[in-house]
């Protein structure tokens, strides 16, 4: 599971991707090559319909690569039973737009689920990584709260924190402070740049809020299902 | 509970804190399940009495083998046969004794007008026939005429009346105009055909009964040498006898085969059976209703599971151990209610409801398994969990 010293933890090539069926079949990415440097902060900017979330899905294993290549931790995605995709998402962090807490768990055993996938050793301490992990992200006096008694920042720092718990070498992040006023927004994001950089954590962003650019260590635009530009900051 | 159920499952009972976490269609669901146990162990038992009084008043005969008609089906419905059987019976080596049985239904008035249907056993006096009568001292009476003996365990006797018999005091009641005499009582205990039985001798019972004839009983009681099997004997009796008439079989075959007869054959033990399918039915329906619903209710979060690696099993796991916890609860108070209406049923119409441990265990593992089976067709439902579409 090791991103093999100073390679490429995603590296994409000539990715293709069509959605839909006969005549309504529609190509939704162009030859999308992108390689991911360990330890960095990537955003993927773009207009909407441009296939950001596509990319992202594709090198979450949550869709089958139909033409191209993504390695993901020195390892191919293309041509994986859809078993093996599953296997494969348990070396990624998964931060959605929607938290998707479970409503019935607390905060703390929301993630824990993002632990236990990792079979019984992982799930044996769960209790105390969760904990630890709520701590970080300041959320400590809250580990016992339904996500019903959860303000939104709030809930997202626990999908943060259900995403990191099982310290991911990748996170994937789709619009994560969509859903979020400015500043729990902004803060969010300046913790999980503070935890990645912490953790040497590979992580891939998209979003639309132009203060967080700022904190990328790279910028990459998509239109129309191409990457069209690259900027470092 | 959530620790204990974390140490069993070595994870967290994600399945029981779905439960918890909407008690309105938790307890719905423990009603359905409890209410659906009900049904099938009342069945159960109403079906065990019947089974069980069946055997009843077979066991207070002083028989080892019973020579009937061919044709008998039941207790009650045995034509007469010709008593010549009996004498050709006591030719046939391994044959003690041979004493016949008479059998016919009385209505017996009751001072406010209603009626107890009696069944009444007519046998030889001066021989052994019922076991029920060794020891009994009012057994003698039933040498004299138009006297008997009634089952204690009568259903709906008049008040006090078995308890002022036992005590010595005259009680006589009008039936096929003439006048019985009870002098005493016995113990057989009610079925679901007859309220009660009377004993009486078979010179009182073709009294009783003029159309019935001193030549052709109803059974011919046979009881074997000491050491010999009984099977043995019936093979040498049905060579002996003409098998157009007479049909000898031991005791116990004669029992199972009256039971599997009422309960496969008469619509009371058909009904029986049918109110255990609807029981699991209804059970395995509320169960599905509230597992698919459940999993509906938590597609999203389900979805984002399977985003984080969680793979079928898993699921699967989960809505197993939402139909092991909804049997688990939903049986204890079906079987605590059952319990009550056993007693109360049992105390207020005297029919002989008990529950026996492989009855409970039996419904619980039948409980468990429409669970799970209903879990597992619950789960179809996740193929809509698509976490492609989360993002
Ligand atoms: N499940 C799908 N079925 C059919 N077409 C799809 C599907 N998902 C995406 N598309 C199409 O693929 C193209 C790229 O979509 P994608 O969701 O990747 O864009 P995006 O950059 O994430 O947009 P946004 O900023 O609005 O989220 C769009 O034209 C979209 O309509
Ligand atoms: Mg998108």
């Amino acid at each position: 599971m090791a991103s093999d010293g100073g390679g490429y933890p995603v590296e994409v090539a000539g990715l293709d991707h069509w959605f839909g069926q006969g005549e309504a079949r529609k190509q939704a990415l162009f030859d999308v090559d992108l390689r991911l440097a360990a330890g960095t902060l990537t955003v993927l900017a773009g207009p909407s319909g441009s296939g950001k979330t596509t990319v992202l899905t594709l090198i979450g294993a949550l869709r089958a690569i139909q033409k191209g290549n993504i390695r993901l931790l020195g390892r191919e995605l293309a041509g994986a039973s859809a078993d093996a995709l599953v296997l494969r998402r348990r070396e990624i962090g998964f931060i959605f737009q929607a938290h998707n807490l479970h409503d019935s768990l607390t905060a703390e055993q929301n993630v824990r689920l993002g632990l236990e996938v990792h079979g019984a050793a992982a799930a044996s301490r769960g209790q105390a990584a969760a904990r630890h992990m709520l701590d970080l992200l300041d959320l400590s006096s809250r580990a016992g709260y339904l996500p019903a008694n959860l303000s939104g920042g709030q809930k997202q720092r626990v999908a943060i924190a259900r995403a990191l718990v099982g310290n991911p070498p990748v996170v994937l992040a789709d619009e994560p402070t969509a859903a979020l006023d400015r500043e729990s927004g902004l803060n969010v994001v300046q913790l999980l740049k503070r935890l990645g950089t912490a953790r040497g954590t590979t992580t891939l962003m998209v979003t639309h809020d132009p203060r967080i650019l700022d904190l990328a260590d790279r910028i990459v635009r998509m239109e129309d299902g191409r990457i069209v530009a690259e900027g470092r900051l | 509970m959530t620790g204990w159920l974390e140490r069993l499952l070595g994870r967290l009972p994600l399945g029981w804190l779905q439960l918890v976490h909407r008690p309105p269609r938790f307890a719905a669901a423990l009603a359905g399940v409890a209410f659906a146990n009900i049904l099938v162990f009342m069945q159960l038992g109403f079906l065990g009495a019947l089974i069980e009084s069946i055997a009843l008043p077979y066991r207070a005969l002083e028989a080892d083998i019973l020579i009937a008609a061919s044709d008998t089906n039941t207790l009650a419905d045995s034509s007469p046969l010709p008593r010549q059987r009996m004498y050709e019976a006591l030719a046939v080596p391994g044959v003690a004794a041979a004493t016949p049985l008479f059998f016919a239904k009385l209505d017996w008035k009751q001072p406010d007008g209603t009626i107890r249907t009696l069944d009444v056993f007519g046998i030889d006096p001066a021989r052994d026939s019922l076991a029920i009568l060794r020891g009994n001292p009012a057994a003698d009476a039933l040498k004299r005429a138009d006297h008997g003996l009634v089952d204690r365990r009568t259903r709906n006797p008049p008040p006090g009346l078995f308890a002022a018999i036992e005590a010595g005091e005259p009680y006589s009641f009008e039936a096929k105009n003439r006048t019985i005499h009870v002098a005493g009582t016995v113990e057989i205990g009610g079925g679901f055909a007859a309220d009660g039985y009377l004993v009486v001798s078979d010179q009182t019972f073709l009294r009783l009964f003029p159309q019935r004839a001193a030549g052709a009983p109803n059974y011919i009681l046979v009881r074997t040498e000491p050491g010999v099997p009984p099977a043995r004997v019936v093979a040498a009796l049905a060579a002996a006898l003409p098998a157009d008439d007479a049909t000898p079989r031991t005791l116990a075959d004669t029992v199972a085969r009256d039971q599997r007869f009422q309960t496969t054959q008469r619509p009371v033990g058909m009904v029986f059976g049918f109110g255990i399918v609807i029981g699991a039915l209804v059970g395995s329906i509320i169960v599905y209703q509230v597992l698919s619903s459940d999993v509906a209710d938590h597609i999203r979060e389900y979805a984002t599971l399977k985003a984080v690696g969680y793979g079928d099993a898993f699921f699967l796991g989960v809505i197993v151990e939402e139909a092991a916890i909804l049997a688990c609860f939903g049986f204890v108070p079906g079987l605590l209610v059952a319990l009550g209406l056993y007693a109360f049923v049992s105390a207020s119409v005297a029919l002989p409801l008990t529950m026996t441990f492989a009855r409970a265990a039996l419904l619980f593992a039948g409980t468990m398994s429409m669970c799970v089976l209903s879990g597992f067709v619950a789960t179809r439902r996740l193929a809509r969990a698509d976490p492609a579409e989360l993002f």
